[in-house]
């Protein structure tokens, strides 16, 4: 599709650990592509392998969706990680460092909000998960 | 298919040098190798290279931790080496400050750290 300017969207199935690590692989390069400073591609990279793991883990699977981002002459990567999982019904406790159900570190929510640019969670009991992230190119 | 991450022995040292990007299924292998490792060969000393890495999240991060941990009570020491500067940054913004592992910035001064720690926390007196 030569000169087709149109936003692209590609999708990981997140139904198990390769998954995550396919998912960590797509980010990398969708970062570079955005311009992300060394740091910034950490950063993004990191907070993708925590929320993949979570739609894994806690959603019983889900999908990532990747995308290159533009906003007032900025380029960044938005990410969205969805699974139709039990959801969360106390989203202020689960954004709460070190508050976990699946025996991790209950760092994963907190810190890849954190690590990201923008962060929105949409999700409650019995309706599944969507996290959105967005880094932005400094 | 996952790959397990070899573990090479030299003396008394345990080395591990992670090269690829890890499944979480290979790093709860890792973790287990290295503890029947420690305890097969009576290592006093444990190093994990994870200069190739790039990123280090929190279960490679709890993993560390808990590697170091259980050397511990087995009686070896561990040194994390060669951590890069994004990886630092970023797990620390993480809120992971991997507390209490050793850690140094290449694999010579790892080794010279363990010789250290295998010195004074083995002194010859009863």
């Amino acid at each position: 599709m030569p000169g087709d300017t149109a936003r692209r969207t590609e999708s990981i199935e997140l139904d198990g650990s390769a998954g995550v690590v396919k998912a960590r692989q797509l980010v990398r390069s969708l970062a570079q592509e955005a311009g992300l400073s060394l740091v910034d591609q950490t950063k993004l990279v990191t907070a993708a392998s925590e929320l993949a793991r979570n739609t894994v883990v806690y959603g019983g699977g889900g999908r990532m969706e990747a995308e290159a981002a533009w906003s007032n002459g900025r380029s960044g990567v938005r990410l969205l990680f969805a699974d139709e999982g039990p959801g969360i019904p106390d989203v202020e406790l689960a954004l709460t460092d070190g508050w976990t159900t699946g025996g991790g570190m209950g760092l994963g929510l907190s810190g890849a909000r954190r690590l990201a640019d923008e962060f929105d969670l949409d999700t409650g009991e019995g309706r599944g998960t969507r996290v959105t992230i967005v880094k932005w190119a400094r | 298919m996952t790959d397990r991450v070899p573990v090479l022995q030299i003396g008394d040292v345990l080395l591990v040098s992670i090269q690829v990007d890890l499944e979480d299924r290979t790093v709860l292998d890792l973790q287990d190798d290295l503890s029947k490792r420690i305890v097969d060969t009576g290592a006093r000393g444990v190093v994990i290279d994870i200069s190739a890495l790039e990123i280090v999240d929190s279960f490679v991060g709890r993993m560390l931790a808990t590697v170091a941990a259980i050397s511990r009570v087995l009686g070896a020491e561990t040194v994390v080496v060669g951590m890069r500067p994004a990886v630092a940054i970023t797990l620390v913004e993480l809120g992971l400050t991997l507390g209490g592992v050793r850690t140094a910035l290449n694999l010579e001064a790892g080794l010279a750290a363990l010789r250290r720690a295998v010195h004074t926390e083995r002194p010859d007196r009863a």
